[in-house]
């Protein structure tokens, strides 16, 4: 990657950040408390698109 | 007597609401598929036109833009539907490059196509999954948004590190956060926390985008030795 795409992909980024990190304080303060249940519910399927992606890098 | 009318008057309510909720899901997966259509159309342009790779960065700069600046403005007016595929317009065009490098690869076509379907089944599934089930996952708002600020700051602190094995757990990462982005993003449509279609749209897409932009990766890391 040369320099100037380096400059560009640092600027790009620190620009989400500064979009996202109101948005993320909010979250942090406001989101309900999820039970034990609820994130199971959630890590359910998370853990088969993990299975699934591994899967499709065994087969490429 | 009273009771009655609360009862028909809650029932009416009910009813209203859940034709209002049936109403924006059915319009977000009809603009999603329409923005994932001009979106693929504009990276085929990008991938024919062999637009050189800083084209991405410009491209995701511009769309950003539009995101944080336009898109707020419009979003509850007609203008908001072209904002939104000004939006994926851009960001497709800006996949060409990305596209294009991965073709080059021996195995190129097999692995877009790979990363093409493994999205869509993603998707499909997540989506799914949160709209049979109904439940709620607001509980994981603080936890995905301090996850993509952590891999935020690694990926910017990998630019000038640039450390292979940091980018293989970064795109790993961002397809395991942005998966539950799209369980966050159905069930708020489902339960009431979202109620602009233009706004679910953007957000599904961004998650969809992201997934299939880091499967690339991954799949072209692992495949592309052969």
């Amino acid at each position: 990657m040369d320099i100037w795409m380096k400059i560009l992909s640092a600027v790009l980024i620190v620009m989400m950040l500064v979009f996202i990190w109101p948005r993320a304080r909010q979250m942090l303060k406001e989101s309900p408390k999820g039970s034990s249940q609820d994130w199971m519910s959630v890590m359910i399927p998370l853990a088969a698109v993990i299975g699934f992606v591994i899967l499709l890098m065994a087969l490429v | 007597m009273a009771t009655h009318q609360i009862q028909t008057v809650t029932r009416t309510g009910a009813v209203a609401s859940t034709l209002a909720t049936n109403k924006l899901i059915r319009n977000t997966y009809t603009l999603l598929s329409l923005t994932l259509l001009f979106s693929a159309l504009m990276a085929g342009v990008s991938v024919v036109l062999r637009v050189p790779p800083m084209a991405y960065l410009l491209c995701i700069g511009g769309a950003f833009l539009l995101m944080w600046l336009v898109l707020p403005r419009t979003a509850n007016s007609a203008a908001g539907l072209g904002v939104v595929f000004g939006i994926t317009g851009l960001m497709g065009f800006g996949l060409g490059p990305i596209i294009s490098l991965y073709l080059g690869l021996p195995n190129g076509p097999q692995i877009v196509g790979t990363a093409f379907g493994g999205t869509a089944a993603i998707f499909l599934g997540l989506s799914g999954y949160a709209l049979m089930t109904r439940r709620d996952f607001s509980f994981m708002g603080g936890f995905l948004f301090t996850g993509i600020i952590v891999v935020l700051l690694a990926a910017l602190a990998n630019i000038f590190l640039a450390i292979p094995a940091l980018s293989l757990a970064l795109s790993a990462a961002i397809i395991f956060i942005m998966s539950g982005f799209i369980l966050y993003d159905t069930s708020r449509m489902v339960n009431g926390g979202e109620t602009n279609y233009i706004h679910a749209t953007v957000g599904l897409y961004l998650s969809i985008f992201n997934i299939f932009v880091s499967l690339l990766q991954l799949l072209g890391i692992m495949g592309g030795d052969d």
